[in-house]
């Protein structure tokens, strides 16, 4: 009934070009690719910037454009630009322009507009319209007004409306990973509980099947359910890779919560139609009272970091004795030298090779023949924390384990040693905010070009 | 003693968004789901993350022989203390629970 074909988990990611003029054989009525997620960390939205290159947006998105304009029909990208803040959605309506003029191609395109104003989100924090998630932080109006950049993400209405204004290319601002997948379905009568289902099993492209990296994926929407089939040489589709794909970045293997109501996937079945296809019956959605998912992020202070190297035996053997005794000695200098209180700045010294990726839950410890000192300074101000980097320097260079023995050297593998990171940022938001209309929190607008 | 990633096919952690970690346990056979079932308390996952088992989500999921345990994340991702962006490597300390 309706055919989503989906190039691939993100934009960005590359696609498989043939399988993608296989899908336009197949005369989908829409193509939709999320741009994406809060995955990579929280600088994104903090800085309202992409984490992709432009070059390689630029050359996915025409491939799409292209795909379209010979198709004859919509293209959406949610979350544009990563975080899908009104800066990045401003890049891709950017690039996009430059393509559609390279190309000569003459098209409507709508934008959908997600950031908001963090004193409007204080204020409906403040009238109890703004409730947390389950293990959201304490929050007050400061914190909300603290933030960079606020997000709320649409749902399939907010897109609807996108779709409705007869735009050739749709580029949205943060929304759902599945309401750009499901909106179109929805819209032409398709079972809810399988429009929702089909684009939670589709947003990641052929991550629900094998050959993951191939991308490209049709999901075919009816009354009923769905049938999703990767198109990719080699790709096949089971009912066990498209039904472990609800457990994917999920927390709830059953329950998938969006604006408006929530799937449920308990009583769903799975049946294989061939080797490559898989349909889908049986999901349940439950309406419930019209709610977004705010995201926000905050600057956390500036970071300037090093890293050196430790091959001496003796030394890798005493790495965590070396590092807390200069964690300790260089604080007491910071703090004398530049008349600072000990909680003004933070100096960590992380041992790679020895606990670097769980700290003290690590549970194992082997003889490293080397260990990489990774020096995190974070302190108030960037000049601040580069001038606590240089503070910092001469103790990675050249600190002895104990005054009795020669003064050591340590290998830094780059000049200048201190390496400035800038701000950083922090996830401050994990709430929901209630709306009396979709639209309440959203802008829509539409550029005819060329 | 086995480790738990040599009787199951695969370990999978990642962010389920910023502030929740997710762990999948793919066991791949009955057999092994039986096992893991059977000899991983959710305690014992709760002790890998220093956290009370009260915290922990666990999911018995049968028809995929899959194990799934939800927790708030250790640390909000991308904070400052925060080391593993995506919170994919806790699959590896997780496969080298003896069972």
């Amino acid at each position: 009934m309706t055919k989503v074909l989906v190039p691939s988990g993100a934009l960005g990611l590359n696609y498989d070009q043939s399988a993608l003029m296989r899908g336009l054989d197949m005369k989908p009525d829409i193509i939709a690719i999320d741009g994406g997620s809060t995955d990579s960390g929280p600088a994104y939205l903090g800085k309202g910037m992409s984490k992709y290159s432009r070059s390689s947006t630029k050359v996915e998105w025409q491939g799409l454009m292209e795909a379209r304009a010979k198709a004859g029909i919509p293209l959406v990208i949610g979350t544009a630009g990563t975080c899908g803040a009104d800066s990045t959605v401003d890049w891709m309506l950017d690039i996009t322009r430059d393509i559609a003029d390279e190309l000569g191609q003459s098209i409507k395109i709508a934008v959908l507009r997600s950031s908001q104003d963090p004193a409007n989100i204080a204020d409906a924090f403040e009238n109890g319209r703004v409730t947390p998630l389950q293990h959201a932080p304490e929050i007050t109006r400061d914190t909300i007004q603290g933030c960079s950049n606020i997000v709320a993400l649409a749902g399939a209405e907010q897109i609807q409306a996108a779709i409705n204004t007869g735009a050739d290319v749709i580029i949205a601002g943060r929304t759902t990973d599945t309401a750009i997948i499901a909106a179109l379905p929805l819209m032409q009568g398709a079972h809810a509980g399988g429009a929702w289902h089909g684009a939670k099993i589709g947003e990641c492209g052929a991550l629900c099947a094998t050959n993951p990296q191939s991308g490209v994926i049709m999901i075919d929407f009816d009354g009923d359910g769905f049938t999703v089939t990767p198109l990719a040489d080699g790709a096949k589709a089971s009912p066990h890779t498209v039904s472990a794909h609800m457990l994917y970045e999920n927390s709830d293997p059953n329950i998938l919560y969006e604006p408006g109501g929530y799937l449920d996937v308990t009583d769903a079945k799975y049946v294989a139609l061939d080797d490559t296809s898989v349909r889908v019956t049986g999901s349940k959605w439950t309406t419930a009272p019209y709610t977004v998912k705010l995201e926000g992020a905050s600057l956390a202070g500036y970071q300037c970091i090093s890293l050196v190297l430790l091959r001496d035996s003796h030394y890798v053997k005493n790495a965590q004795k070396w590092a807390d005794d200069i964690g300790e000695k260089c604080s007491a200098k910071v703090a004398d030298r530049l008349n600072l209180n000990p909680t003004d700045f933070n100096i960590e010294l992380r041992l790679i090779g020895e606990n670097a990726s769980f700290g003290t839950l690590e549970t194992r410890s082997v003889d490293a023949v080397e260990i990489g000192v990774l020096g995190i300074v974070t302190a108030s101000t960037d000049a601040l924390a580069n001038e606590i980097g240089k503070i910092l320097n001469p103790y990675l260079l050249h600190h002895p384990l104990t005054q009795s023995e020669e003064q050591p050297t340590f290998a830094f593998p780059f000049s200048p040693a201190e390496i400035s990171r800038g701000a950083i940022y922090t996830f401050s938001l994990n709430h929901i905010m209630t709306l009396d209309d979709p639209m309440d929190a959203f802008a829509l607008e539409v550029h005819d070009i060329g | 003693m086995a480790n738990l990633g040599s009787i199951v096919g695969k370990v999978r952690s990642k962010n389920a968004g910023p502030f929740w970690l997710t762990v999948d346990i793919f066991c791949e056979t009955p057999q092994a789901y039986e096992q893991v079932v059977s000899s991983l308390p959710t305690k014992t996952i709760a002790d890998v993350f220093r956290v009370n088992e009260s915290v922990v989500k666990r999911f018995d999921l049968s028809e995929l022989n899959v194990v799934k345990f939800s927790l708030p994340r250790p640390e909000i991702q991308g904070s400052m203390a925060d080391r593993d962006m995506h919170g994919a490597s806790w699959a590896a300390l997780i496969s080298e629970i003896p069972v």
